[in-house]
């Protein structure tokens, strides 16, 4: 499935804003984005397998805050990072 | 924040009224009072944390510290190579190259533009290697490293985390790496880092996996340590420190709970905190619930340690266990609150601190926006102020516990960042001040090595 990678997750994508994941849930996405670019995860989720504070995760357009979200091939997943502040 | 201090000391001071009866572990003069109840207490909180083997660490620490060597002189080896000052802030890593002289600074970066360098620290082991803890503001924390003085970086394989805790228990999760120490001269590879919230983490290979330190992480008492207070920002582990003479012997400290001291290379930890004040919470000091800002180890001499800490300036002479609060004798109208300190190499009584306003609601700038160092020539009996070359007024900046450093140069150079994005140094042990560079962003951190 398509996963969207925001611009501070670039330096594990070379660059690429749009990724493939494979998986039947976020969870299993992101640890197959893991296998394919080496430590993105944590930066995402803690050792706890909590989402970041600033990290934001969406479905086909809706906001997902578990992780054991069930996927589907065609689902697009955004990965969102959230800042204010300078 | 005062007010937030106090709420914390309150819930830290009584902690640690009822933690006294296990004071044995600290020292030798409390010996006596090793009672079972405390034995009982220590058991039963490490059965609670499932940490069995915990159990039996009092009696480990204590065989421990009669095996700590006396005080033997050793020598310090000047290290060689080019002087390099490590910069971290809060937008990213800065290098300045140096000639021998130290005149020149050739600026290298930013490295790593935008993220949060907590703290950049060379192998002085081997010259050439660099470690630098990092988050960003979007992302969780992790370790940067380079084996190549600084061209190229790569990011830890495993980076310092707790261990994932079973479901529906609470576990902890490292929201910042703090603070970077090389290890021991005879362990090549290892370091230690300390983070936000308390922990403390080992790697031997350079950096690229660290490993939680159970002794300290797991330790039964630690959340006693810690209280429940805290502040918003969460605890900070910093000043780790190896005894260049011992491997084993180790000291660490925490922003909400003092001075901790290891013989067993970080299986077991005792407080270390007598003499230092709590002017933040009513009644005598307790054994722990201080707030150290930075604790150093005399390079001449690893018998003697200085610590600037929320309230005052201290020094401690080993074996003795009972801080002197020398910040006293600094003038009145200074008095003696900042973050950094830091000891000259040859002479352990000589040492420098950075004086900041700590009244009212703790502006933490140059007091009356009139920046200073303060040098102590014997052991902080006296004082000395040294301002030459910086602003006569008007500068409203603070000196970060990591920000302020030292060389190994004769005669010895000091080195500082602000807040304000200024890189200062001192070719001549403080008697004048030249600025290095302006307009970098907050500093947080300034260490200083030899590149080989």
């Amino acid at each position: 499935m398509k996963v969207f990678v925001p611009s501070p997750l670039h330096r594990y994508t070379a660059g690429r804003s749009e990724v493939a994941g494979q998986g039947k849930s976020i969870s299993a996405v992101l640890f197959d984005l893991d296998r394919q670019y080496p430590g993105i995860r944590f930066r995402m989720i803690d050792e706890q397998d909590a989402i970041r504070p600033h990290i934001k995760l969406f479905v086909n357009g809706e906001r997902c805050e578990t992780l054991d979200r069930a996927l589907a091939p065609s689902d697009e997943v955004h990965i969102i990072a959230a800042l204010s502040g300078g | 924040m005062a007010m937030a201090k106090g709420r914390a000391g309150t819930a830290k001071r009584a902690a640690g009224t009822a933690k006294r009866s296990v004071a044995p572990a600290t020292g030798s003069t409390n010996k006596k009072s090793v009672g079972k109840s405390a034995k009982k207490a220590a058991t039963k909180k490490a059965v609670a944390r499932k940490a069995p083997a915990r159990a039996a660490t009092p009696a480990r620490g204590t065989s421990a510290r009669s095996a700590r060597p006396a005080s033997a002189p050793w020598r310090v080896q000047p290290p060689k190579g080019r002087p390099v000052l490590l910069v971290g802030t809060r937008k990213g890593a800065f290098l300045f190259y140096g000639d021998d002289a130290r005149k020149s600074w050739k600026l290298d970066g930013p490295h790593f533009l935008g993220n949060l360098v907590q703290h950049l620290v060379l192998d002085p082991r081997d010259g050439k290697t660099i470690l630098m803890a990092a988050s960003a503001g979007h992302l969780g924390p992790t370790v940067f490293r380079s084996s190549d003085r600084g061209k190229s970086w790569k990011e830890a394989a495993q980076p310092p985390a707790f261990p994932k805790m079973p479901e529906g228990e609470k576990g902890r999760s490292v929201k910042k790496v703090f603070w970077l120490t090389p290890g021991h001269a005879s362990q090549p590879g290892t370091w230690f880092a300390g983070t936000s919230p308390e922990g403390l983490f080992r790697t031997d290979d350079g950096g690229n996996t660290w490993s939680p330190v159970s002794g300290l992480n797991d330790h039964p008492m630690l959340a006693t340590w810690i209280g429940e207070g805290g502040t918003p920002d969460g605890v900070f582990t910093h000043s780790i420190l190896v005894d260049p003479r011992d491997a084993n012997h180790m000291y660490l400290s925490f922003s909400t709970a003092g001075t901790f001291e290891s013989f067993d290379g970080g299986g077991d930890w005792m407080p270390l905190n007598r003499g230092v004040a709590t002017d933040f919470i009513p009644g005598p000091a307790p054994e722990y619930g201080q707030d150290p800002h930075c604790v150093v180890l005399a390079p001449s001499n690893s018998d003697r340690l200085y610590q600037q800490n929320h309230c005052g300036i201290y020094r401690l002479d080993r074996p003795g266990d009972r801080w002197v609060r020398i910040g006293d004798n600094m003038p009145r109208k200074i008095k003696d609150i900042g973050f950094p300190i830091v000891v000259h190499p040859r002479h352990a009584d000589t040492a420098w601190v950075f004086p900041m306003d700590g009244s009212d609601v703790w502006p933490r700038t140059c007091i009356e926006g009139k920046p200073a160092a303060y040098r102590t020539q014997n052991g902080g009996k006296s004082w000395q102020r040294q301002d030459k070359g910086f602003p006569r007024a008007n500068a409203w900046w603070t000196v970060k516990r990591q920000a302020m450093c030292g060389d190994w140069h004769e005669p010895f150079g000091l080195y500082f960042g602000t807040t304000q994005g200024e890189l200062w140094m001192s070719r001549n042990e403080g008697e004048s001040w030249a600025m290095i560079q302006s307009g970098l962003p907050e500093i947080w951190s300034v260490s200083f090595g030899y590149l080989r």
